[in-house]
């Protein structure tokens, strides 16, 4: 896209973290620990698509181009994508997967109670619909922190040891985009750097439940919403568009 | 054509008739998945909502719509998606409750049962089986994204339960 496109770019972000960390939820998919986390973990998937669907949706009529939600997902390469970095690292064990769903779900639920107020008609429905879902999400992933590190002791080590891997990520979904203070200004979308405060707040509640502790490191790597990605990504992408791409416009 | 109130009552009618594929007692107007339905310059509006974003049935959902008012001759129509207000549990009807029991789906509880979960408080859903108040929630995700799975511990059996959104 030639012009500058702030509101596509955000909303775009949204729907990519939504598609690509359901994509890697949907990967458990027969793969739980037990039968319960493995459907629990498949349901979360499918409210992310959902919602990456409407993202998706309302992001190809931003475009000016016409595109489809399917245009969105399928017919973008990596650079193209927006998704923060921690929606693409990989599932590693159960506990590499909880402490990515925590951090991530404790930011979308506040990003979505500050959306539920924006000027954007179809953001506000948006956010309305998927703060419901996302409510659930949070319990979820916050309980399952709480029962690893409150657990036994490999159970407390293996969500410890992730939540450090993990950590460098996070500070990305704080990290707002110059063009993005129009909208701001406008009450469209949220302003994240103003979500940090709420966030450290709720997770240093369930980190300390959970009797863990938080890295104290400061160094955060960025680059997701600039299309600068991690070397998964590009393999989620392989998995995800080889259909559309072998056969287009293949339908069933 | 001309419409009246008659015929929107008509459309209504039909769509009565219109199932949801996961729980196929119960109809569409029941579970509150359709929002609307008026009359807009000669053409009739069916307003529906999803229940869960990601809810596969969605889609059929809507198939079912349109095959059902072809069918019925209603026409000229058109089936609209809308998000706003977005769908709640308490959007069921009374008969929609009753149906999901006799289906054995427990009903959803009132809203602020739900909240009380969600803040990590007990709820109290009563068994289907033996209707003892004595369950235990095993997973707040179930076999659909509407359900929660539960099991009595007085009679042991496992149970769906429709959970409030």
């Amino acid at each position: 896209m030639a012009a500058a496109n702030p509101l596509y770019d955000f909303v775009t972000h949204l729907g990519d973290n939504a598609l690509i960390l359901g994509h890697r939820l949907g990967e458990w998919c027969g793969h739980g620990p037990v039968l319960e986390q493995d459907i629990a973990m498949t349901n979360i998937a499918l409210d992310l698509i959902g919602q990456a669907r409407m993202y998706l949706d309302y992001a190809g009529k931003l475009s000016g181009e016409n595109r489809s939600e399917d245009d969105m997902a399928y017919k973008r390469d990596v650079m193209d994508f927006k998704n923060a970095l921690i929606t693409e690292l990989r599932n590693g064990d159960f506990a590499d997967s909880i402490a990515r769903q925590f951090f991530f779900d404790q930011w979308n639920f506040l990003l979505l109670q500050a959306m539920t107020e924006s000027s954007d008609e179809t953001l506000k429905a948006i956010a309305q619909k998927s703060i419901k879902e996302v409510t659930y999400h949070k319990r979820w992933s916050s309980e399952w922190v709480i029962r690893l590190g409150d657990g036994t002791d490999e159970s407390k080590e293996k969500i410890q040891r992730a939540i450090e891997d993990v950590w460098m990520y996070t500070g990305e979904l704080f990290m707002s985009q110059p063009a993005d203070a129009d909208l701001i200004a406008a009450g469209v979308i949220p302003d994240v750097t103003g979500l940090k405060a709420a966030w450290d707040e709720a997770v240093k509640a369930v980190i300390s439940e959970a009797t863990l502790t938080l890295p104290e490191d400061e160094f955060m790597q960025d680059g997701g919403r600039k299309g600068f990605h991690t070397e998964h990504l590009g393999y989620i992408l392989a998995e995800m568009q080889f259909l559309p791409r072998a056969y287009p416009d293949a339908t069933w | 054509m001309v419409e009246s109130p008659e015929h929107i009552a008509e459309v209504w009618k039909v769509l009565f008739t219109v199932e949801d594929p996961e729980i196929p007692v119960i109809s569409v107007v029941d579970l509150g998945i359709i929002r609307d339905v008026r009359d807009e310059e000669g053409k009739f509006v069916v307003d529906i909502t999803p229940t869960y974003s990601g809810c596969p049935a969605t889609k059929v959902i809507e198939e079912s719509v349109i095959d059902a008012l072809n069918e019925a001759g209603i026409e000229p129509f058109e089936v609209r998606t809308v998000l706003s207000p977005p769908w709640s549990t308490a959007m069921l009807s009374e008969e929609g409750r009753r149906k999901l029991k006799e289906y054995g789906i427990a009903p959803p509880a009132d809203e602020s049962t739900d909240k009380m979960a969600l803040m990590g408080e007990e709820r109290q859903i009563t068994c289907l089986n033996c209707g003892s108040k004595d369950t235990q929630m095993v997973s707040q995700f179930g076999s659909t994204p509407c359900k929660a799975h539960f099991k009595c511990k007085d009679c042991f059996e496992p149970f769906d339960y429709f959970k409030c959104l």
